[in-house]
């Protein structure tokens, strides 16, 4: 079943290839040698942008997963406990205060903050005894607000709104090669969740459980922390926010093989790039020559699937 | 805290609300002649327009907030919350999209609004009624469901607008975008009227909100014609999240820091305190907020930034303090 998933979200890769303005296609591919304008614009622009999708796809879908595990909430992921907010915050001060630092430092001071942003999600539940289901999702969003409120102020008085909601806006048309290399770092978080996998689901039982059956709590949430952080953080400062991603599909892996993470995570990882992919190339073919950006089709299409999932869930509680 | 000195008739309740009054009564004043210079004539008519789309909204605002939370028997979903003005927006959104933008500017605003407010009408009562009549559906689902929602229509606006021609986009834009200190009077006075005609249907029925407040079986118990009267209020906060939302767009979390903090302030849940309460509260907060930006700080359209900033502050500590107890 992953291989058959597999080869889907590779078959979309290939499409995802060859659908664009710029005309590539096989034909003008082995017509013009090496150096036309087919291969150029193949290896300048469809690959990477390719490469970034499945790349942002796979390892913010894992950010979620790991989210929910820590958090213990299947409601919750970077974008609603104001993880994604507190990156941008991060993001918008260094390029406010430091603009020449190289985008890798730039980076890592976004994603310190949306370490802090997300420890203090994590505080404030801490504080919230009587942790209700319906609480969760409700605080982190609460605190997205607060935190976007922050940014957007901050943006309001530097006169830079505009470019604000430009690149926090979710879009995979400005990937070039040379400029979507962080994924890689992204990825590479992403695969330490693979590896820790384990105690990542004794985690997510608990603190009491987890600590005894030996279990490093503290450690292994806050290595989650971590991966989410720098996974928020690299996600938002190359492509932006993609909303939904990491709520709809460890939810739906979650209904297919269970909450054993070492399984999800290839499901996990596979389906984030597959939906990724799935919803750039409508966004891309929608309004062909034009493009509509992913933040939006991904809005659309995760918010009707997550309505169908948690009405789904209600009948058969209900039944 | 015990105030001893205070005559014994003067319930804590009535208190809360003269305190409010009067400080209602000061933002409004100040806002009016803070910094005035020149004829006061004129500034008087400028200000008072300003004056009163400010007071509408907060009326409009936080009566819906409170009536919607008795409705739905909660203290934390509130009509925005639910994405009753995404809806407003897609709606907007709509009519440009398949209309065209010749629509937006050639039909006098009022009618526009009117259809606005309608078509906001059929499609939320549709929606509340699917949502809050149907089977009986657990808070948390409604929360998420509601939140979803507001994504979903939020992304089909945005999804729409970017299928629309540049030259329509900006002008849905500038009128998706209105901010506090911008106002059409044709709307500002259609808006008082509507608002003065949901008040009267609101008033009639002022007897239930207490019993409606109960929960749905104890208020069928008690004798109301449970659904149609849900039914009318949902119709009721319909209307006035459509009336806020034209008159300044989209706020997210400033009901629901009316709400709770009028709630807590009057300490008992009975509307007759808590509605005047909350009115009065969504006054302060507004009026004095924009004067003390306008005239204190010289920041013009930054006051919905900063209720929403504390608006979710405010509320993360009601709920901390209210599950620690």
């Amino acid at each position: 079943m992953l291989i058959l998933a597999s080869l889907i979200t590779l078959a979309m890769a290939v499409v995802s290839l060859f659908v664009g303005v710029s005309d590539v296609s096989l034909a003008s591919l082995f017509a013009g040698g090496m150096d036309s304008r087919a291969v150029e614009v193949l290896f300048i622009s469809r690959i990477p942008r390719t490469m970034a999708l499945m790349l942002a796809g796979g390892s913010m879908a894992i950010a979620g997963l790991v989210m929910q595990m820590i958090v213990r909430n299947r409601f919750v992921e970077p974008s609603t406990t104001g993880t994604m907010e507190s990156a941008g915050l991060g993001f918008l001060l260094v390029t406010l205060f430091a603009p020449g630092w190289p985008l890798i430092a730039k980076m890592a001071v976004s994603a310190l903050f949306a370490l802090g942003g997300t420890a203090l999600f994590l505080r404030i539940l801490r504080a919230v005894p009587l942790r209700d289901v319906l609480l969760v999702p409700l605080i982190g969003i609460m605190l997205a607000g607060v935190i976007g409120a922050v940014t957007y102020f901050v943006a309001y008085r530097a006169n830079l709104v505009a470019s604000l909601l430009a690149w926090e806006m979710g879009d995979f048309s400005g990937v070039l090669r040379g400029r979507y290399e962080l994924l890689w770092i992204g990825l590479v978080s992403a695969m330490l969740a693979y590896i820790v996998a384990d105690r990542m689901t004794l985690a997510g039982m608990g603190k009491d459980f987890a600590t005894n059956l030996g279990i490093n709590h503290r450690a292994v949430v806050s290595l989650g922390l971590s991966i989410v952080a720098v996974v928020s953080a690299v996600v938002l400062v190359t492509v932006g926010m993609i909303p939904f991603l990491g709520l709809i599909v460890p939810n739906v892996v979650s209904l297919m093989v269970g909450d054993n993470m070492r399984r999800s995570v290839p499901w996990v990882a596979v389906g984030g790039a597959g939906i990724v992919l799935a919803c750039d190339i409508t966004g891309r073919l929608i309004r062909f020559p034009y493009e509509i950006p992913i933040s939006v089709v991904m809005g659309v299409v995760g918010s009707v699937v997550f309505l169908y999932l948690l009405l789904r869930t209600q009948k058969r509680v209900a039944a | 805290m015990p105030a001893p000195s205070l005559p014994k008739k003067l319930s804590r309740p009535a208190l809360v609300l003269i305190i409010l009054a009067a400080l209602a009564l000061i933002s409004i004043a100040l806002f009016m002649t803070l910094g005035a210079k020149g004829s006061w004539s004129f500034v008087l008519s400028f200000r008072g327009k300003k004056l009163l789309s400010l007071v509408l909204v907060a009326y409009a605002i936080s009566v819906s907030t409170v009536l919607f939370q008795t409705v739905t028997n909660n203290r934390i979903l509130t009509p925005s919350i639910m994405g009753f003005d995404a809806l407003y927006v897609l709606i907007k959104t709509a009519i440009v999209f398949f209309l065209g933008v010749g629509a937006l500017i050639s039909i006098d605003s009022q009618i526009q609004f009117l259809v606005e407010v309608l078509v906001m009408v059929g499609a939320s009562s549709l929606l509340f009624r699917w949502l809050f009549l149907g089977e009986e559906r657990s808070l948390h689902l409604l929360v998420l469901v509601g939140i979803v929602f507001g994504i979903l229509f939020r992304s089909l606006g945005n999804f729409m607008q970017r299928m629309l021609d540049p030259g329509a986009f900006n002008v849905l834009q500038d009128t998706l975008f209105a901010s506090f200190s911008t106002t059409d009077p044709a709307i500002l006075a259609i808006s008082c009227v509507v608002v003065a005609a949901v008040s009267l249907v609101g008033l009639r029925l002022m007897h239930t909100y207490d019993v409606l407040s109960l929960g749905r079986s104890q208020a069928i118990n008690l004798g109301v014609e449970y659904k149609r009267t849900v039914a009318i209020i949902l119709v009721l906060v319909a209307i006035l999240v459509s009336i806020s939302t034209a008159l300044v767009g989209p706020v997210t979390f400033f009901g629901l820091l009316v709400a709770t903090l009028a709630h807590s302030l009057v300490g008992n849940s009975k509307h007759r305190y808590v509605l005047p309460a909350a009115i009065l509260l969504a006054i302060i907060c507004l009026v004095g907020g924009q004067t003390l930006l306008e005239r204190v700080f010289a920041f013009d359209t930054a006051l919905s930034i900063i209720i929403e900033f504390l608006g979710g502050i405010v509320f993360i500590f009601l709920v901390m303090r209210k599950s620690a107890r």
